[in-house]
């Protein structure tokens, strides 16, 4: 048990977060939202140059070879700036797929072009029926010709309208939930049949629904092996869990920080609320409830290459809980001492609010892995 | 940066639960198994079987026998002495005199006292808390005066757990009731509990148990070789005392033995015509609780390595945090396995059902114990500083508020 940071991880998480300090104030922030993919595309070069976007790739792929750890200090980095790149979507869990289930082509045309800036993948698998169930795909792929055809709809894809290449998954076979039969298929962003709305997420982060209507796919886009893409679709899932989980503590750390020096400046009957006793406790209540958060955002991520699939997949569940409830409780009680400036768009504190709310209910919200825990009670 | 057990921590681990299985006495272990707590002779037959092994104070340093184990390692085996369930090694001795004594006692003191401390030749118990002063600790008004080469000790302390049991008592006492700051005149002692001038009064909890004391101090003669550390600096060593050693303070084996004893209560006992196991709610409420531990459990090993790489010793006040959400673990495990019970958790009737049936009812007599730890667990977050202390601490040390 160990931990300790490497040297080459602290200057990792030392260079992210001063280009973070340095470019992602709350008013820059503001301003990239306004841009019209809705994020900075100035931003998105300098994780490139910086090696943040190939991170977790092989160096024979543009790459550094950066672990689960290496991501999670840079998610906490941009959970901390509130970034609305979608480093997420197209690193995490479109790379996360491209790595797992590509074919050594496949790898060599998407992986470096993701380091070096010049793509971005969706990872386009949840359905509007589905909620949190990852085995529910009603999206369909029938064969045609040498090819594919696909039809069907996808729903809350992160950053799926702004993607060149979408990981979409579709039923080659079987029934709607089975696990068995579930394909991936790499679809341009231009495809023919594809029409894609998108859409600002309650945190100011994109979103899109799509539909897919006979939509040719070639047989060498078949990311994996027909009929086994789910285990690929639960091993992206858990690398996101990992990922917004260190992008909540991020969050955590961020409101928490705010609301202790509003505690020290803001005075009511003439002193600073910090002095009174019942905002102190909120404010320690709140500590150990992040640092706790903080220890099941690490099993996450240190998780993600544990081999044994029902410790991980448990890990996964407690993990998404316990970070879960602490966002939670750590945003709302951001707001209520903050009082009614918490309450404003103008304010920073509402908006990692809604950050939380959103990482809450990506990939399984709390009811829906406690749920699974439960189930395994033994 | 590794959240796993090395597989060197893992065969110690291994190497700790074998020892306990082979070693802690089969009468002892069904006794606490049903939830019992340790009889006086358990827990000293139990520690002079670690201390046998030159495991009984693992966190003394090596010269005075202590294993010289990693700060992880040092939770492995509390978390696995608690779990068996095993009786736990007397804290007043092993985590309190015998540390304090390292550090500030005389070579006389440490001679004569530490080997009987480890071996439990003494049975301690800690003089600190008064009918006037619980978390407020410093307005403490026992008095010591001194003549000659004694001091006569006049007062008061409450709370004294195991007072009954114990040979030795340390104790704070006011030696200057004139200094600038209250903490500055109080000094530290060490005296023998059977003694005339002193008067022990049982105080019985609400578990219906006698764990707690009165004890009264009537002109009671102390040498001056049986003061700790300077006099009027006793408050160091007290600060010292409460600061030291908080790897075992979220008491998280113990949780985890309160889930283990709900669920296999929870198989045989039915709710709505099928075991309890089986009910969605009170799996949901177990589901909860082994998130909280698995959280807890990462955040002790955090604080604890961090305590040991950078603190120099010094305590950290992030062991606030295993306090508070150690014993609220501690409250919640036991408060489900109390409800497990249904109807049987209300009935005191241990005699009663013995002489109805000749066979040993098990089941009722785990039923019974549950709700006695939950009713003697409400003093978690009372003792040892309570939780609203420890989040004073928090916003102080840690939030600077």
């Amino acid at each position: 048990m160990d931990f300790e940071l490497s040297d080459e991880q602290r200057l990792l998480k030392d260079s992210v977060d001063r280009l973070m300090a340095d470019r992602y104030a709350f008013e820059n922030r503001k301003a990239y939202a306004k841009e019209s993919a809705g994020w900075s595309a100035d931003l998105w070069s300098r994780y490139a140059e910086l090696g943040l976007l190939g991170l977790p790739f092989a160096e024979e792929h543009g790459g550094f070879g950066g672990g689960a750890v290496e991501v999670m200090l840079v998610m906490e980095a941009m959970g901390r700036a509130l970034a609305l790149e979608p480093y997420l979507a197209t690193v995490v869990l479109g790379g996360t797929a491209v790595r797992l289930a590509g074919n050594a082509a496949q790898q060599g045309a998407i992986l470096p072009a993701i380091a070096e800036g010049a793509m971005k993948l969706a990872f386009a698998h949840s359905e509007r029926q589905a909620r949190y169930d990852l085995t529910d795909v009603a999206t369909t792929a029938k064969r045609n010709g040498s090819g594919w055809l696909l039809d069907g709809a996808k729903s809350v894809v992160f950053h799926g309208d702004s993607a060149d290449k979408l990981i979409v998954s579709a039923r080659t076979s079987g029934a709607q939930d089975d696990a068995n039969g579930i394909t991936l298929f790499l679809v341009d962003g231009a495809a023919g049949g594809l029409a894609r709305r998108g859409y600002t997420l309650r945190d100011e982060t994109r979103g899109a629904e799509l539909s897919l209507s006979n939509v040719s796919v070639a047989d060498g886009d078949v990311l994996g092996e027909v009929g086994k893409g789910f285990p690929v679709v639960a091993r992206v899932v858990e690398a996101g869990i990992a990922a917004m989980g260190a992008e909540a503590i991020g969050a955590m750390e961020a409101m928490h920080a705010m609301t202790l020096e509003y505690s020290r400046t803001r005075e009511q009957f003439g002193k600073p609320i910090g002095q009174n006793q019942v905002v102190q406790h909120r404010l320690a209540e709140m500590l150990m409830s992040m640092e706790q958060g903080r220890s099941m955002a690490m099993l996450a991520s240190i998780s993600l290459d544990e081999p044994d699939e029902v410790e991980r997949t448990r890990s996964m569940s407690m993990a998404k809980v316990g970070y879960g409830q602490a966002a939670r409780f750590v945003s709302q009680q951001s707001i209520q001492l903050h009082g009614g400036i918490g309450m404003t768009e103008e304010y920073a504190v509402g908006h990692f609010f809604r950050r939380c709310m959103v990482i809450e209910h990506s990939f399984g919200d709390t009811a829906h892995h406690l749920a699974r825990l439960a189930a395994q009670v033994e | 940066m590794d959240l796993r057990l090395t597989p060197e921590e893992t065969a110690f681990r291994e190497e700790v639960r074998g020892f306990i299985r082979d070693n802690l006495p089969a009468d002892i272990r069904d006794r606490m198994r049903l939830g019992h707590r340790p009889r006086k002779q358990d827990t000293v037959d139990w520690l002079r079987i670690l201390n046998k092994k030159g495991w009984a104070a693992p966190h003394w340093p090596v010269e005075h026998g202590g294993t010289g184990w990693t700060p992880v390692k040092r939770m492995i085996f509390t978390e696995e002495n608690q779990a068996a369930p095993a009786p736990e090694p007397l804290s007043f001795n092993i985590t309190m005199i015998g540390p304090v004594l390292i550090q500030f006692g005389t070579e006389e003191q440490k001679q004569r006292f530490l080997p009987r401390a480890k071996n439990l030749d003494d049975w301690w118990c800690q003089g600190f808390s008064e009918p006037g002063a619980g978390s407020d600790l410093a307005s403490l008004k026992t008095s010591a005066r001194r003549e000659g080469d004694n001091y006569i000790v006049n007062g008061s302390k409450i709370w004294t757990s195991t007072a009954h049991n114990a040979d030795w008592i340390f104790l704070l006492v006011r030696t200057n009731p004139n200094a600038a700051k209250r903490q500055e005149g109080i000094s530290f002692l060490l005296l023998p509990v059977k003694q005339p001038g002193i008067t022990i009064r049982p105080i019985i909890s609400i578990d219906g148990a006698h764990h707690l004391n009165e004890v009264f101090f009537d002109d009671v003669k102390v040498p001056v070789s049986m003061r700790v550390y300077e006099e009027n600096r006793g408050w160091d060593v007290a600060k010292y005392l409460l600061g030291n050693e908080r790897t075992g303070i979220a008491r998280l084996g113990k949780s985890r033995e309160r889930i283990a004893a709900a669920k296999h209560m929870a198989r045989e006992v039915k709710e709505n015509g099928k075991p309890l196991i089986e009910d969605d709610d009170f799996r949901r409420r177990i589901a909860q609780f082994e998130v909280d531990m698995k959280a807890l459990q990462i955040t002790q090993f955090r604080v604890v390595s961090a305590y040991a790489k950078q603190r120099n010793g010094r305590p950290d006040p992030l062991s606030s945090v295993l306090k508070v959400k150690g014993t609220e673990l501690l409250q919640g495990t036991s408060e489900l396995a109390m409800d497990v019970g249904g109807p049987l958790s209300m009935p005191i009737w241990m005699d009663e059902l013995a002489t109805m049936a000749n066979e040993p009812d098990e089941l009722a007599e785990g039923l019974q114990e549950s709700t006695g730890e939950y009713l003697m667990l409400r003093a978690a977050s009372i003792y040892g500083g309570t939780n609203e202390i420890q989040k004073n601490i928090v916003s102080k040390a840690v939030l600077r508020l």
